[in-house]
This record gives C-alpha cells, sequence and structure tokens, in this order.
C-alpha cells in the first residue's frame, strides 16, 4: 500500500501537462490577420490579439459552415468538449479584440494541414493537392487528365476498418448503423439528428468503467 | 520545380524505395535546368525520426513534391503544413529512370 502510494506521489509530482492532440485544419485563413481602422491616434498601439489556427477553424466551421459542434469536432479530429473549449476561446479572444480595438493576427497553434487524395489513372500513382485553391486537373507525375478522387483511409487499411456484425446506436433516437472495427463508435455522428453513436449495449461498458462489474 | 525521388541506390537503373525517411538515396530532379542530383539519405540509420529530418533535408533543398512508395503517418502532416505535394507509387518495381522520363515528358 505505502509502496503503492509512493509510486502515485512520485507520479503526481513529476506529472507533466497532457500533450495535445494535432487538430486538423481543413483550409488556413486568406489572410494573416486584421487590423483595426479610425483608432485614436492619442490612445497608443494596443497590442495585438493573437488566435491560433485551431481557433480560427472552430470558427470557421461552426458559424461559416454551420456544423454543430459535434460535427465540427470529428472534422477535426479533436472531442467534442475539446472542440467547445476552442470554440469558446476564439469567440472569448475576438470579442476582446473588438471590444479594445485590437488587432488580430491568426497564427501558430497545434495543427496539421489536411488536403485531398487523388489517383491517376494512366499511371496508377496516387497524388495530394497541397493547394487547396487551386483544382487539380492532371496528374504531376505523368500529366494525363484522368485523375479521380482518391480517400486514403477507405482503401490504405482495409483489414483494419471492415465491418463486423456489432451496431453502433444513436442514444437519442435509436437510429441504427454498422459498426466499424478501429474507428470507435463515439466518433460517429447520427445523420437523423446529429447526437453522437454509442455501441449497442453501451451501459455495460459504462458500469465496467466506474468499477461496477 | 524540383522533385524528389526516394531511391535504392544512386544509378538510374536503381528502383523506387518503398520507404521514405529510411531510403538509401534522394534523387532530387529540376524541371527547370533538366539536373539530376543523387544524394545518400544521412537517416538511413538513426535511432528515431529519421522522417522529419528527411522532410528537413528535402525542404532546404527546395523540393516541392516528393515521389515515394509510401509516406509515414507523421510525414504527411508535416509535408502538408510545408505546402509539398507526395506521390504515392505504388509498384515497388518502377526504375528511377522511367519515373524521371515521365518527369521530363510532363514538363
Amino acid at each position: 500500500m505505502v509502496h503503492y502510494l509512493c509510486k502515485e506521489l512520485s507520479f503526481i509530482i513529476i506529472m507533466s501537462p497532457r500533450i495535445k492532440k494535432l487538430r486538423k485544419v481543413l483550409s488556413p485563413p486568406p489572410v494573416k490577420g486584421f487590423k483595426p481602422y479610425g483608432r485614436d491616434p492619442e490612445a497608443g498601439r494596443a497590442p495585438e490579439v493573437t488566435i491560433h489556427y485551431e481557433e480560427y477553424e472552430a470558427l470557421r466551421l461552426c458559424d461559416y459552415d454551420m456544423y454543430n459542434h459535434h460535427q465540427a469536432s470529428v472534422l477535426m479530429g479533436v472531442s467534442r468538449p475539446t472542440f467547445t473549449r476552442i470554440y469558446a476561446s476564439a469567440r472569448e479572444k475576438i470579442a476582446t479584440a473588438f471590444v479594445e480595438g485590437r488587432q488580430i493576427s491568426v497564427e501558430g497553434g497545434k495543427v496539421y494541414f489536411d488536403s485531398d487524395w487523388y489517383e491517376c489513372g494512366s499511371c496508377g500513382s496516387f497524388f495530394n493537392n497541397p493547394e487547396r485553391e487551386t483544382r487539380v486537373e492532371s496528374c504531376p507525375l505523368c500529366g494525363s487528365d484522368n485523375v479521380t478522387g482518391h480517400e486514403p483511409d477507405s482503401q490504405a487499411q482495409p483489414d483494419a476498418e471492415g465491418y463486423s456484425n456489432e451496431y453502433c446506436m444513436c442514444p437519442a433516437c435509436g437510429y441504427q448503423i454498422e459498426h466499424r472495427t478501429g474507428r470507435p463508435c463515439s466518433q460517429e455522428v447520427c445523420p437523423q439528428c446529429n447526437s453522437r453513436m454509442r455501441r449497442t449495449g453501451a451501459p455495460k461498458y459504462r458500469n465496467r468503467r466506474r468499477g461496477e462489474r | 520545380m524540383r522533385t524528389a525521388i526516394t531511391a535504392t541506390g544512386n544509378k538510374s537503373d536503381s528502383l523506387i524505395d518503398t520507404k521514405f525517411g529510411r531510403c538509401s538515396f534522394f534523387v532530387i530532379y529540376d524541371s527547370e535546368t533538366g539536373s539530376v542530383e543523387y544524394i545518400p539519405n544521412p537517416f538511413v540509420d538513426v535511432e528515431e525520426s529519421a522522417g522529419a529530418d528527411s522532410v528537413k533535408l528535402l525542404s532546404a533543398r527546395g523540393v516541392k513534391q516528393i515521389i515515394a512508395g509510401d509516406f509515414g503517418s507523421k510525414i504527411k502532416p508535416a509535408l502538408d503544413s510545408l505546402k509539398i505535394r507526395m506521390i504515392v507509387i505504388k509498384d515497388a518495381g518502377k526504375k528511377i529512370s522511367e519515373i524521371l522520363e515521365l518527369l521530363e515528358k510532363n514538363k
């Protein structure tokens, strides 16, 4: 028991903060920031407000593309509560900038940029498009225009992600879809009512986590 | 535009290397001058972060697209943020000369 406590304590003392997950950003902002105008020159220059890329992305998904927090969190590859935190921080910063007349700059953050993948029909190669603004019309390798869109996740690991005979269920409306192995049910969003799915028979799983085997 | 190709050897009839970070050689082809350069990969035998270091090496040389057999899960986001295009050739029997020919034709 004492040994166990010591272990626990030493763990607490050397504990470092949990490493943040990388957030996926589908399209970076077209500008680096925003400047206020008409500011009283006598008031001097206020320091700028820095918005991270993931905060910009959260705001774009929620308020521009009109996704709800569940859908947006799936798109960014983070949990729903994390997404809500990122979004709240984005709004807080923008409000600060508006009220105090401060400049906004978009930079930094724990993000990676995702791009679309394509397949060339004539040379059989796969390639991505790092410039989202430009359209892909020909293969960068052989120049052929026989190019089709490609989903790397769906074909890269056909064994890892397949359908099993289990189901994911929506706890709100009861809608069921086939469970895909390797993909947590909580990442699926119900197409009917937009709430998170759960594995059928999930209460058992919940009890186990609380220790009531 | 500069293109990097992973290679198993430093001859034009060498095959494309299926791995990116620990490939034996990088072939850098410049489409403007038509020059082809073979550089041995210094990160073949390192313990870790071979991929990330290879990305740094290639981006320092101004490479805009990379051709390899596959890219690891850490490399894809790194290259995406550097706006370097990835081209995956699944056919492991492809020779460097064949790829260079395709690139030259497509110039």
